[in-house]
């Protein structure tokens, strides 16, 4: 159901509404304080359409004062405000109603029948106010109930195939056939580095494809995959790649998509590293202030490398994981400074503990 | 180079050190085959490939800066043959495009190293193309140049085409003028438009190609000529079919 359908459910149920309303007001009128039933309708009519007013109202209000986001005493103010203000115009304009019917139609007595009883006006008018308020609310929370499973399915498709797509993307084929290549060349210079080489490989494959059926990691996890790509890396590029790495052990402990940032370092390699004969650096910070956990990939780059970033598949490939993860919780950010790239992640810290 | 006393010099080209070693492994147990230098940039190709003339290339295509593709532009291809080693196989028709003698993917066995070399001595070097086929051939299909490598002497330059002002046709060379300096490349000037985007770069005129970006305005020069004013202040002649396709990409541009 979309927004418009509700509207039209809405209109639907007030005219109705307004119409057994206006037969409520009459007959009260009649039977309880004995008006005849000519005048008695002539008031009950247009009041009751006033009173649709009011009902309709109670939308706004309702709308400006979403349940749990504010706190419960003020919206009760809001709505008994508002309620007595509205009851107190409407017995106001069935008290002018009242009068012309007197004076203008001719029926005597309906004015002074209608104050005596307007005492009680007061009262009809808020309840039906606050029944207005009850039906808003009641229409908020099923639109919002249907919202939250479309976005759910949604999210839950979109996540998966951001998982497919990851996954996918994560084992580059020339980083294993430039290792491959390196481990060639090393079995017969170095046949003991060949096979180390060839260890690290293993462990970093089994370690990939071991977490892609994993919600979450920790961030220690990641960082162990992180350094078994570096192992190899530096094999290949020997001193033009050094590493630092700035993580508490309490931020080890935080929680994270799995292969979350070896895209990042692949990127630093590929993009950065390998464009720069003389070498360079990758750094990686991550610390959490309890609530949210940030990470930062920076690397040295040579933007006159040649080496364009337009192509950021990994770079997409991370914030559409984010996003499936964590929506609009998540930030990620690539700022291209005179000689750093720079990839900043930021979102909501989980820890081993709270799982 | 058919005689069997000849020599073969060879470069390496690799920017890995490991990749350049199995290569030197490789060729330990070719005689005839002389490493005359291990080159781990684009640029050193370019030093190393004019001072020592090689027979015989190996040449990696990802490399810092220049790629393999950019120094087969910078270096004297007559007589050279090109093997390309290389992990990416996307490669390999743009290798042949550039007669390149075979395409070697990492990692390689003995027996098709062996073949590779085989192919080299028998077929000698391939006939080399000129800088505008080159060029053509080595970007990526649709896509146009995003810089244009320079060689003077030995040194390289890297002109990102955003910071080419214009260039100007001078016989078998073009003049590539970018932040108020000057640069030669052996290139027609038809060659260099070929490479370049048509809606950033116009012809002008027969020996003047300009980025429309730095026009500044058209004023009328003599009787029916018209001059092209750069935003620093530069005078290009513009010819009629000129004028023409200047006025075109303008509008198009407001």
């Amino acid at each position: 159901m979309d927004g418009s359908s509700i509207g039209k459910t809405a209109w639907t149920a007030l005219i109705t509404a307004g119409f057994l309303f206006a037969a409520f007001l009459a007959t009260l009128l009649v039977t309880s304080w004995g008006m005849n039933w000519g005048a008695a309708l002539t008031l009950a009519l247009p009041m009751s359409a006033l009173a649709q007013g009011i009902a309709a109202t109670a939308r706004f209000t309702c709308q400006s004062n979403p349940l749990g986001r504010k706190e419960s005493w003020r919206i009760a103010v809001t709505h008994i405000v508002a309620g007595l203000v509205l009851a107190f115009l409407w017995v106001g304009a069935g008290r002018v109603l009242s009068q012309w019917i007197d004076a203008g139609l001719g029926v005597s007595g309906t004015y002074k029948d209608y104050l005596a009883l307007q005492g009680h006006l007061y009262g009809v008018g808020f309840s039906y106010y606050l029944l207005g308020v009850a039906f808003h609310y009641m229409l908020f929370a099923q639109k919002a109930s249907q919202e939250a499973q479309e976005r759910a399915l949604e999210s839950s498709v979109r996540a998966r195939e951001a998982e497919l797509t990851a996954l996918k993307a994560q084992i580059n084929p020339h980083f294993l056939y430039n290792s491959l290549n390196s481990i060639s060349a090393l079995t017969s210079i170095d046949p003991g580095r060949a096979r180390e080489m060839c260890v690290a490989l293993a462990d970093f494959l089994r370690l990939t494809l071991g977490m892609g059926d994993k919600a979450l990691i920790s961030l220690r996890d990641e960082l162990a995959l992180l350094d078994k790509y570096c192992a190899i890396e530096k094999v290949r590029f020997g001193d033009r790649l050094t590493l630092q790495e700035d993580v508490t052990e309490a931020t080890k402990r935080c929680l994270l998509p799995p292969l979350l940032l070896q895209p990042l370092f692949e990127n630093a390699v590929v993009h950065g590293i390998a464009q720069m004969p003389e070498g360079g650096w990758i750094r990686l910070q991550a610390s959490c202030d309890g609530s949210r956990l940030s990470v930062t990939v920076e690397n040295s780059w040579d933007p006159e490398a040649g080496s364009s970033r337009k192509n950021g598949v990994g770079l997409k490939n991370v914030q559409r994981r984010l996003e499936a993860r964590y929506g609009r919780e998540a930030q990620l950010q690539a700022t291209a400074e005179e000689n750093v790239f720079r990839v900043r992640l930021q979102f909501p810290a989980e820890t081993e503990k709270s799982q | 180079m058919s005689g069997p006393e000849k020599k073969w010099k060879a470069l390496i080209v690799d920017d890995e050190e490991l990749a350049r070693k199995l290569l030197r492994e490789m060729l330990a147990s070719h005689p005839e085959i002389e490493i005359a230098a291990e080159c781990a940039s684009g640029m050193e190709v370019v030093k190393a490939a004019a001072e020592h003339k090689p027979d015989l290339l190996f040449l990696d295509v990802q490399m810092p800066k220049l790629t393999g593709f950019d120094v087969l532009e910078l270096i004297e291809r007559e007589g050279v043959a090109v093997i390309f080693v290389t992990a990416y196989d996307q490669y390999a028709m743009k290798a042949f495009d550039v007669h390149a003698v075979d395409y070697l993917l990492k990692p390689f066995s003995r027996d098709r190293f062996e073949a590779a070399l085989e192919r080299a001595k028998s077929q000698g070097p391939k006939k080399a193309l000129d800088a505008m086929e080159l060029s053509a051939a080595s970007r990526p299909a649709g896509q146009f140049a995003e810089r244009i490598v320079v060689k003077d002497g030995t040194k390289v330059t890297l002109i990102p085409v955003a910071k080419l002002d214009y260039a100007e046709a001078l016989d078998d060379y073009v003049s590539l003028v970018s932040e108020g300096k000057k640069h030669l490349k052996q290139q027609t000037i038809s060659g260099l438009e070929l490479v370049l985007n048509p809606g950033l770069f116009v012809r002008i005129h027969r020996s003047y190609l300009v980025n429309l970006e730095r026009v500044a305005r058209i004023e009328p020069y003599g009787k029916d000529s018209k001059v092209a004013i750069l935003t620093n202040g530069v005078k290009l002649p513009v010819s009629r079919t000129g004028l023409t396709r200047l006025k075109q990409l303008l509008d198009e541009k407001n």
